[in-house]
């Protein structure tokens, strides 16, 4: 972000424009994951908590080779093992990298009703600021993923963060520096949504896998989290991945008209009995003698 | 705690010297029990409500303390409010005669009492408060337990995550209108009714005026003592 600001824009004694004026640089970060070179070798699991400092935690047998059943608040990158029937009956692994999402729409940060407990960059990245955040968990109903997960001892929420820590220094996120075969990618939204067409054309053309495609649901805005997915048309397959993620409805509504609605109303009620005292008065009691006045 | 408790609590008569004791200590401490843990819930909800009121959050200690005590103090305020029902439950039925001052509730908002058809110990409008409170206490502890316990809500039932959101702001909503309307009255419009809350007498002519059919039940029992 910083580095933008620094693009050169005039020269002096330059023949000619000065080089790289007028061409946009897109800053916005984008994480894809290839579902369909992804071993489920857990070496992005081990870097997150690596880099995070997070210790390992005990695993839960899911009668899977899922480490557990979802994400945690100290276990923000999970991979998801879905036995997946093909339609010639045979059996295939689907697995995929399950963490935040990153949506350019998000409903966490929508939800959150303390100031300045979630961020958003401008390089896309949304960022819980743990010492802004109340534990309410209402960023847990806005989420269309299940991410943002609550510690109890610290009473904060906790998620991926894209390592915000490492990319804001130039270097990429954890998991991607420790993946084996290369499913993981890190750069701009522009160059890993290009990167992500190509492999699944590739796919579509080259190995016949035809419903092969990018997953980047434009219920959320798109997101900085892209997937290749074998069947782009059935997500669900991939433990639970949304076909059409957004912001709940429900959730949407609270922090939308029914503001408007609330607050007007309070107001109007404030408002109303403020106009009958001055119109009616108070009532007394017609009888009362008004030297002990019985009341006030 | 039906009127005949009242009378007899105090021992003897009911009246005294031209006062009448309208709410046993019993009754207060619960009404104030309610009031202050609803108050409390009232200014952290509202904190949480709207960006524009979470400063409200400063004045109990911050977003997290707020965040920390309105469940408990919510739960207090419910439990206030069931000792609250199991207390005046028989007072607030509905009767023939609130059903007959309801179509007359024009001329109580504007003041023109003489017009009214009498009343008991609580006219129709302190029941639909009381009924209105206690409704929306049920609703707002089951919400409430969801919003609490959010994450143990399964994601195959996070539709129920998203109706908690909107049933307890709803639900606050019509509490605070209710509120709202509940503190006017009690403290600005209907005079003496604040003093009666705190310690617990009315005047006779009070009495008369405001709950005919319960002064003349209670003097009735009151002159049959003596």
């Amino acid at each position: 972000m910083s580095q933008a600001t620094l693009a050169i824009r005039k020269i002096s004694g330059h023949a000619g424009p000065a080089p790289g004026a007028d061409v946009e640089r897109d800053y916005q970060v984008c994480k894809l994951i290839d579902t369909t070179t992804c071993i489920g070798c857990k070496a992005c699991e081990v870097a997150c908590l690596e880099w995070n400092g997070y210790s390992f935690t005990e695993t839960v047998f899911d009668n899977s080779y899922q480490t557990m059943p979802e994400t945690a608040w100290n276990y923000w990158n999970l991979i998801k093992f879905n036995e997946h029937e093909r339609e010639d009956g045979s059996i295939t692994l689907l697995m995929r990298k399950d963490q935040c999402m990153h949506c350019a729409d998000p409903g966490c940060l929508t939800a959150c009703p303390a100031d300045g407990a979630i961020v958003q960059y401008t390089n896309g990245i949304v960022d819980f600021q743990q010492q802004n955040c109340i534990g309410c968990g209402y960023c847990v109903s806005g989420c269309p993923f299940d991410i943002p997960k609550f510690n109890p001892t610290t009473k904060k929420m906790f998620k991926c963060t894209l390592c915000v820590d490492r990319v804001s220094v130039g270097l990429e996120p954890a998991c991607i520096k420790s993946c084996p075969t290369g499913c993981l990618h890190f750069g701009t939204k522009d160059d890993m949504k290009d990167l992500a067409e190509t492999r699944a054309k590739q796919l579509r053309e080259n190995y016949g896998i035809e419903k092969a495609g990018v997953y980047d649901p434009a219920g959320v805005g798109g997101t900085g989290v892209i997937y290749v997915l074998h069947d782009v048309t059935h997500p669900e397959a991939y433990g639970g991945l949304p076909k059409d993620p957004r912001i709940p409805f429900l959730v949407r509504f609270w922090k939308g008209p029914a503001k408007w609605i609330g607050n007007l109303a309070m107001l109007g009620g404030i408002l109303g009995v403020t106009l009958h005292y001055l119109r009616f008065g108070p009532k007394q009691v017609d009888a009362e003698k008004h030297e002990n006045g019985g009341q006030p | 705690m039906s009127t005949s408790q009242v009378i007899s609590s105090e021992g003897t008569a009911g009246e005294t010297g031209g006062r009448i004791l309208r709410y046993t200590l019993s009754e207060r401490v619960h009404h104030w029990l309610g009031a202050f843990t609803y108050c409390y819930c009232l200014i952290t909800g509202l904190a949480f409500w709207s960006p524009y009121m979470f400063w409200l959050a400063v004045l109990v200690g911050g977003g997290p303390t707020a965040r920390f005590w309105h469940p408990w103090l919510g739960l207090a305020f419910t439990l206030s409010m069931f000792w609250m029902y199991k207390m005046w439950r028989p007072d607030m039925l509905m009767t023939d005669a609130d059903r007959r001052w309801s179509q007359a509730m024009k001329y109580y908002i504007e003041n023109e009492d003489k017009k009214l058809p009498p009343v008991g110990r609580f006219n129709y409008g302190q029941k639909l408060f009381f009924w209105l409170m206690f409704f929306g206490v049920i609703l707002l502890l089951i919400s409430g337990l969801g919003l609490w316990f959010v994450e143990s809500v399964p994601w195959s039932l996070r539709w129920l995550r998203y109706l908690a959101v909107t049933v307890h702001v709803i639900a606050a909503l019509a509490t605070i209108g209710a509120f709202i309307i509940h503190v006017y009255m009690g403290t600005a419009m209907v005079r003496g009714s604040f003093t009666s809350i705190i310690r617990g007498e009315v005047s006779t002519t009070w009495a008369r005026t405001h709950h005919r059919l319960w002064y003349e039940q209670i003097t009735k029992r009151v002159s049959a003592q003596k």
